[in-house]
Order: structure tokens, then sequence, then C-alpha cells
């Protein structure tokens, strides 16, 4: 129990959290965005698998990390285009199709892998790096500095998404066709062109996010690798009140509890695995139920629109 | 009810199955796993999904496994199999499967006998499904390969009494409730566990070694129990720490919990079930041994992984198919052990062993062989 309260243990819990962060910070940010102009994506999921496979292969067969990226950034929009198809241009249920879009997603991954790889090998990803100036700072250099560059990257997207989201035209064309697609598209804002814009731009994080986690955190492809990120990743875009922001600290808190459920019965404190496990999903779903921030919720999300209706 | 909250409850619901289900196919609201099923046979496929990937089958069994429907296909024997996970898992599925394949070799190919094989069915619901849709559509021996499966086997094979089912991990045969065809196997993972644990402590130069395990249960927990016990033979004075994930296929959360064993101490590393890939990844990037079980795990690192417990399952599944063909279609229970040679020790051939490894190892194992050596006291 004493080991648990060292410095070094501390450390350890952080250095994890904002490992653990990058992907679920990747596909809630995206998803953010398609939510914010009122369009709920449930095929996160999916999409992050085909984003992981992607970059995998690509890095596997050219030995580049970053054409992975770019691999993965493809058929992201590839996909991202399609949920837009389905959710805008044919106002089919967005629940209905964003479940599709994950099993769509599942089982390509699947396959391809099965087709082009068959076993589960590593590839060279993206490696640790030290920042030059930033992780020579004593205890917070290690935890905060000294990750690979798809870590910044996801971190570096919460200013950047709230810059957007709140100072810039573009930002404010988004929330207004999320909250009043009617009044927007009356003042000559194109409803369809942003949500399509915004469901495509969502689903690309999605598929950098599972890139994250084939190219850099785990460097294997394996079926099914994100286990439901996606799915928790909505869930958190919910819990952080459609805010960049809201949505980091939502990530962070969600991947500290992780975080700690691994530290906790590595240092021997005697909790129960089953009770260590189960924290982050409880903690989730007490914050959600007592969040009173309703109002914060787009006013169109998930309602398809239809010029000159109300 | 208000639509957004609707939309909420079914963003919860996704989120409460997903992590209480910790599976290699999560079930979603609306549809069951997408299985890959090498049973051409129209209509078979036994979930609801909307989109499954019918993979490509890895036999050519499959298309003769269709005409086979239509005329009665000679004396092939017969065997289907439904595993939790994939076959390309490098641990449980794999190691029943790649067994399956070595049998077909070796009594001559796809024409003596035809496999057929469902993926990803960890939801048990879809798995007695598939179960039932095998058994009635003339397989003579259908293995339900997941100690999950079993209340489910059970009902079932009352209704076809001609056909032998296989159960595993398990040690009941059914014979309490009557049962006459259904044969049992198990793994006594923790004789393996026992032999890495003694290698894990000979190895390990600061005394700690890290175990990650996916639920406390089943073979998991049996190998774990026993690697502990090895380690502390050989070390009285070892740290053996433990992390479960609480799940089977939480690749990310594995390789996370190898990155916190390492940071924390250990130098060795062990753990089970297929989201290892991930925790072997990561001893693979911060050069730390690994042991592996379930299934020969050396080509994801392979100057590093020392040895694995290797499952192998052909003894026991040539048995089987014996007494099926000589009428006997169940009741009797299988044990993989080292004795029997069920259970191997393969070690890595590119992983150099140092010396005191291999004795400490034969004196283990001539210990567990003639019974003086207690596993799991």
């Amino acid at each position: 129990m004493q080991q648990f309260f060292t410095v070094a243990t501390l450390l350890g819990i952080l250095h994890s959290t904002v490992r653990l962060a990058m992907p679920y910070l990747y596909a809630a940010i995206g998803e953010t965005f398609a939510q914010r102009s009122g369009v709920m994506n449930l095929g996160v999921d999916g999409v992050m698998l085909m984003g992981a496979y992607s970059a995998f292969y690509v890095t596997f067969t050219t030995g580049s990390p970053w054409a992975g990226v770019a691999a993965a950034l493809i058929v992201g929009a590839l996909l991202g285009l399609l949920m837009a198809l389905v959710s805008v241009t044919f106002r089919a249920d967005q629940g209905i199709s964003g479940i599709g879009l994950y099993l769509l997603g599942l089982g390509l991954s699947s396959l391809m892998f099965k087709t082009t790889l068959g076993t589960v090998q590593s590839v060279s990803g993206f490696a640790e790096v030290r920042l030059p100036l930033l992780g020579a700072i004593p205890y917070i250099g290690p935890v905060l500095f000294t990750h690979s560059l798809l870590v910044y990257g996801a971190f570096l997207l919460v200013p950047i998404g709230a810059w957007v989201l709140n100072r810039t035209t573009w930002g404010l064309n988004i929330r207004a066709v999320g909250d009043n697609p009617q009044a927007a598209d009356s003042l000559g804002v194109s409803v369809v062109a942003i949500r399509y814009a915004t469901v495509t731009f969502g689903a690309m994080l999605a598929a950098l996010g599972g890139a994250s986690l084939s190219i850099s955190a785990l460097n294997i492809f394996q079926e099914n690798l994100t286990n439901g990120i996606g799915f928790i990743a909505v869930a958190l875009v919910y819990f952080g009140g459609w805010r960049p922001l809201g949505v980091l600290l939502g990530v962070l808190l969600f991947s500290l509890v992780n975080s700690l459920q691994l530290w906790l019965q590595v240092t021997g404190v005697g909790i129960p695995s089953d009770l260590a496990v189960m924290l982050p999903y409880l903690l989730t779903i007490v914050v959600l139920a007592l969040s009173t921030r309703r109002a914060a919720e787009p006013g169109a999300l998930t309602k398809p629109f239809t010029r000159g209706s109300s | 009810m208000r639509r957004i909250n609707q939309n909420v409850l079914v963003v919860i619901f996704a989120l409460l199955l997903v992590s209480c289900g910790g599976t290699t196919a999560p079930s979603a609201p609306t549809a069951g796993a997408a299985p890959t099923t090498a049973a051409a046979t129209a209509g078979a496929a036994p979930t609801t999904a909307a989109a499954t990937a019918e993979a490509a089958p890895t036999t050519a069994a499959a298309t003769a496994e269709a005409t086979a429907a239509a005329a009665p296909s000679g004396e092939a024997f017969k065997v289907a199999i439904v595993m939790p996970s994939t076959i390309t898992d490098l641990a449980w599925s794999q190691a029943m499967y790649d067994a399956l394949v070595r049998v077909q070799k070796q009594m001559g190919g796809e024409a003596a006998l035809k496999i057929s094989y469902s993926e990803n069915m960890f939801n048990v619901t879809d798995a007695a499904a598939a179960l039932r849709d095998y058994a009635s559509q003339g397989n003579n021996l259908v293995i339900a390969h997941g100690t999950q499966y079993g209340t489910s086997l059970f009902d079932i094979a009352p209704d076809f009494p001609e056909v032998a089912f296989a159960w595993g991990t398990a040690t009941d045969t059914g014979a309490a409730k009557g049962l006459k065809n259904v044969f049992a196997y198990n793994a006594k993972a923790e004789e393996g566990g026992f032999i890495n644990g003694v290698i894990a402590a000979v190895l390990s130069k600061s005394g700690k070694v890290g175990v990650i395990g996916p639920v406390e249960a089943g073979d998991a927990k049996a190998y774990i129990d026993g690697f502990g016990n090895g380690v502390l033979s050989v070390n009285p004075k070892a740290t053996v720490s433990k992390i479960y994930t609480g799940s089977f296929g939480d690749t990310a959360k594995a390789a996370e919990a190898a990155n916190t064993q390492i940071s924390a101490g250990a130098d060795v590393l062990t753990g089970s079930a297929q989201q290892v890939v991930g925790a072997i990844g990561v001893a693979k990037e911060r050069s730390i041994p690994w042991l592996g079980t379930q299934s020969d795990q050396s080509s994801l690192a392979p100057n590093l992984v020392v040895a694995s417990q290797v499952y192998d399952w052909v003894g026991t599944l040539n048995d089987m198919i014996a007494k099926i063909k000589s009428g006997t279609v169940g009741g009797t229970a299988y044990d993989l052990t080292l004795a029997n040679g069920g259970l191997k020790i393969v070690f890595n051939p590119q992983y150099k062993l140092p010396p005191e490894v291999q004795t400490a190892v034969d004196a283990a194992l001539k210990g567990i062989k003639d019974g003086s050596v207690k596993v799991l006291p």
C-alpha cells in the first residue's frame, strides 16, 4: 500500500493517463464537430478500426508511419462521406445508420486483415519523442513531454478545435446549423455542405485515432483492436457538454481512472480487480446522470434537415 | 419520451454493453457479432447482423460442404467448431483450430475431414444458435470451444443424441444429467504456468515479475496461479505482480498494463488471452523477456519470447474421432497435461537461454511428472 503513494507511482499514473487518452481524444474531438452541426455518428468505432487497419497495413508495406497516417485520413474521409450521404442526403435515422457504419468498419477491417496479413505482426510506428526544452523539466518533463508525435497532435486538437468552433466564421456556421438549421438556411448558410464537412472531418479524426493505436501506442493490428473505444468517445462528447475543453476534461478523467485501476493492481492495493475494472465506466455514468447541462446540447442533434419544414 | 433522451440512452446502453462485454466483438444494441463461417450452406448464418463479412473459407472443404448438403459426401468425417475469438488470435482459439488442421492433414486432407468454423462467438446466444445449426447440418462432432457455452450446450445436446459434442475448458460431461454425447476437455494450464514461473524467477534480476491477466477465471486463473507458485518455488522472496484488465480483448489496456508493470520494476512478463499481443508489443519495445501460453507466441517478438506453453489438442481430437467412429459419442473427460504431452513447453530457438534455466526447468518438469511438486497446493 505504501508503494502506491510514491512520487514514482503518481508520475507513472499521469504518464499512462496521457498515453491512454490519445485515441479517445481524436475520436471525441472529431465527434464534437459532427454533433455540433447536428449529426450523431455512432459509427466512430468502425471508422477507427478501418483507420487503424489502413495505417497499419500501409506502414507495414512501405515502412513509413507518415504514409500510414495519410492512408488513415483518406479512409476516414471516405467513410465520413458515406455517413454524411446516408444521414444528410438520405435523411436516415442517425442512430441506426451509425451502428451500420460500425458493423461495416468492424467486418471490413477484420476481413481485410485476414486476407492481407493473416496473423498478428508488428511494425515500427511512431516512437516516443522527448521535446527539447520542455522535456527537460524535472518530473513534468517525462510525464507530459515525452510522448509520440500523435499524442501531441491529439492534445493540440483541443485548443485548435475550441478556437475554430468559437472564434471563426466556420465555427459560427457549424453551431448555427446544429442549433437552428432553418434559421441558418434562411440566412444563406448551406446546412448540407456544413454537415458533410463536419461529419467527414470527424471521421478523418476518428480514423487518425484508430491509427494512433495501431502505429503509435500498440504497433500491431488485431481484429477489433479498439474494443469499443469509439462508443466511449461518443459518450464523452455528451459528457464534455459538446465543448472541446469539456471533452478534454472528460477524456482525461476517464483515462485517469483507467490508469488508476492498473496501478492499484500493480502496487498491491487490496481492491478486487473486478471493482477496479468497473470504475471508469461507473464514474462516466454517474457524472453523465448528474450533469445538468442539457442546455448545451445542439438543438437539432439527430434531426435530419429538410428545407422548409420545422 | 423526448427524442434526445432516447439517443442519450442508446449511447449509454452501447457504453454499458461494450464495457460489460469485454468481448472481441462487442454486442451493439441492434445486432450481434459478425461471424466468419466456412460452412457455406445458405441461411446458416446464425446472427441478425446486417453487415457481416463472409471471409473466404480457409479450407476448400467449404465448397465441397455446400454440395454435401445436396448429395451424401461418403466417408468424410465432419467437424464443426464454435469459438469465442478469432483463429488468428495467437492464443485460445488458434490453438484448437491449428490442431484441427493438423489432424486433417494427418487423416489425408479435406476428403477425410471437413472443418466448419464460426469465430467471434463471444456472445453465448449467438454461439448457441450456431451450435444448434451445426448439429442439425449433419456434423459428426460439434465443438463448443469456450467455458461459457456449457449451459447452452447441455440444453442442445439432448436434442441431437447421435451427434457428438465436445466442450472445453470443462471437466463435466453432463453424465449427472443423463447426457451421453458430450466430451469434455481441459488444459491443466497451471502446470505450464508453473514451469514458466520457474523460468521467470531464474531470469529475473530484480526479483519482480509481472502478469497481465484477462479475467480472474478459467484457464487464465489456473495458469496465473501456477505461474505465481512456480516463481515462488525458485525465489520465495520474489514479487509476482498481477494486473487483470477485465476483458479478453482489450489490447490497448493490456499494453498499458505491461507498461505499468515495467515502470513498477518488473523485468520478466507473462500473460494470457488474445489481448496479450498488445503486451508483447510493449515488451518488445522495452526489451523485456516474455513467457507465453496457449500457443507459440515467439513470432511476435523473436528475440524476447523465451518460451511458450503450447496447447496441443491433436491427441485429444484423434481420440475423440476414433471413439466416435467406433460408436461412442461422448462421456470422456480429457486433460491436457505435461505428462501426457498435451501441454508442451516450446522454447524459442532464437532466445539465448542461460544453462541454469534449463536445469531448473528439467528439475521442475521431473517433479511435476512424478508428482513430487505440487503446482496448486
